[in-house]
């Protein structure tokens, strides 16, 4: 059987850059921080007292009471992520076959807010359940899957993908294969995350993963910097309408780029701490290159999975030396979470998006916050250093890694007929 | 007394000012979960066929009125609360 052609046919982006994609791309191609202090509760007493928090956000601005109020924050971003990438599609208006139109959504953790809100709830009263009916739908990391497909009558494969920071890669590549194997002609997919509640930066900081920089929080998230100190919490959703090519020329639809390979691997090492020979980042990316039928010349840019954890940043710069060899010194390296923060489930979907508009318009988004060089790093590598860079992108790479050891790479390919 | 009776039971107060305190915290749950109008509130809606609510929603109500009239409401009393009078027919009588 031949495999299908699988083309991107629409984007929408909610972060803390913008809230449309326009918008999220404006702030990428500028080198714009997201950070700012903690809004969403009182972290006064936390380690970490900033975050990247979507700006300004009122669920009233997007659903009427009623349904907001029955979707956690997560699932919010969700669906306004995917509202957009539809419209951009025309799904609706070219009147697609919604039997053969999934969604593989992704998300590492789903609903934290409603359950942390649940728990809170229980604790103050003297021991009787009352759990709201709503707590579990609302919670469950599926229902940002089963929102977006009620709310446009999508009746394809469903589901979510959860890996940690690679979840919405994971969902990506899913969609992909379902698209290529003919099981579906059209899949929405992406991943969302909102996890800025007290539950969530406790649970970080006890890792010790993020960043305490509290005195400055624009430039907290330094990927590759040698004073790096840990990842920046964000928050919101990265969607992609991805699709059989042969459906989408049919019915006219605009294209942004190509998905010609996912690789996905395990580290098998430690739950939380990277291997640091990166051995699982070649092999994802080995995969990656494998199954698009390229050859490490041939990329342009790597999207970096690139948290500014001292760990991390370093790994992943040895296994992608190792994989690309002399040709690393041609790459573009940039992590845009230097400006968006960590979205953790959400980081692939928005990353997909920050690689599609860096091939369609030929700028390479920055790793901002630069201050001194890490000489472990390779100086010769391009890390796109503070501001953006021109350069015509035919492939790019967009890395994502999870706690777990869960690894994945998408391959994006300018279209051509 | 006798007026209260004469009031609520069967007949629905068709303004604010006639209404009991009870009625107008039902009225007021009932417009907060479902997001309806106040207009639409009427003694005789239902609240899956006129309100929009769900098999979920109409759970999550009769949680709200246990707990703002501290009264446990048994599963089998709570299938026969299908309108907003009922609701308030149930309370008037059971709230402490």
């Amino acid at each position: 059987m031949s495999l299908r052609r699988v083309v991107v046919t629409g984007i929408g982006a909610i972060t803390p850059l913008g809230s449309t994609a326009p918008a999220y791309w404006e702030g990428l191609a500028q080198g714009v921080s997201g950070a700012g202090p903690i809004t969403r509760f009182d972290a006064s007493k936390f380690k970490t007292r900033f975050a990247c928090e979507v700006k300004n956000y009122s669920p009233d601005d997007y659903f009427d009471r009623k349904e907001g109020r029955k979707m956690d924050l997560f699932t919010q971003f969700g669906v306004i992520a995917s509202d957009e990438a539809i419209k951009d599609a025309g799904l609706h208006e070219s009147g697609v076959n919604k039997d053969r139109v999934g969604v593989i959504w992704g998300s590492g953790i789903g609903g934290l807010t409603t359950f942390q809100q649940e728990s809170f709830n229980f604790a103050k009263g003297d021991g009787t359940p009352r759990y709201n009916p709503f707590f579990i739908p609302k919670m469950i990391a599926d229902s940002s899957s089963g929102n977006i497909s009620i709310k446009n009558g999508f009746r394809g494969p469903n589901f979510v993908t959860t890996s940690a920071c690679a979840s919405s890669s994971d969902s990506i590549v899913s969609a992909y294969n379902y698209i290529r194997l003919g099981m579906a002609d059209v899949v929405v997919t992406g991943g969302s995350e909102a996890a800025i509640t007290e539950a969530g930066v406790g649970g970080f900081n006890a890792l010790k993963a993020m960043s305490e920089r509290n005195d400055d929080p624009a430039t907290a998230s330094r990927p590759y910097d040698k004073d790096r100190d840990g990842f920046v919490l964000g928050e919101g959703g990265g969607a992609l309408v991805v699709e059989d090519y042969e459906h989408a020329k049919a019915r006219g639809a605009k294209i942004y780029a190509e998905i010609i390979g996912g690789g996905l691997s395990s580290d098998a090492y430690h739950i939380t701490a990277p291997d640091p020979t990166g051995e699982g980042v070649v092999l994802v990316m080995q995969n990656a290159l494998r199954d698009a039928g390229i050859k490490p010349e041939d990329v342009d840019y790597i999207n970096t999975h690139g948290t500014s954890t001292p760990l991390g940043d370093g790994a992943e710069i040895t296994a992608i030396q190792k994989v690309f060899g002399d040709a690393a010194y041609n790459l573009n390296i940039s992590s845009t979470k230097s400006m968006t923060g960590h979205l953790l489930g959400g980081a692939g979907g928005i990353e997909a998006v920050a690689s599609i508009l860096a091939i369609q318009h030929g700028i390479i988004p920055p790793t901002i916050n630069h201050f001194t060089d890490d000489p472990e790093l390779d100086a010769r590598l391009n890390f796109t250093f503070n501001e953006a860079q021109k350069r015509e992108v035919n492939i790019a790479v967009s890395n994502t890694f999870g706690f777990g050891g869960h690894n994945t790479s998408v391959v994006f390919r300018k279209f051509r007929d | 007394m006798l007026a209260k009776m004469v009031l609520f039971v069967p007949s629905f107060p068709q303004t604010p000012t006639e209404m009991s305190e009870i009625a107008e915290k039902v009225k007021a749950i009932i417009i907060d979960k479902l997001g309806v109008e106040a207009s639409e509130v009427t003694p005789e809606a239902s609240f899956t066929n006129d309100l929009g609510a769900d098999s979920l929603d109409t759970v999550e109500l009769i949680m709200e009125f246990e707990k703002e009239f501290n009264v446990s409401i048994p599963d089998d009393q709570a299938e026969n609360i299908a309108t907003v009078g009922q609701a308030i027919s149930y309370l008037e009588e059971h709230a402490k």
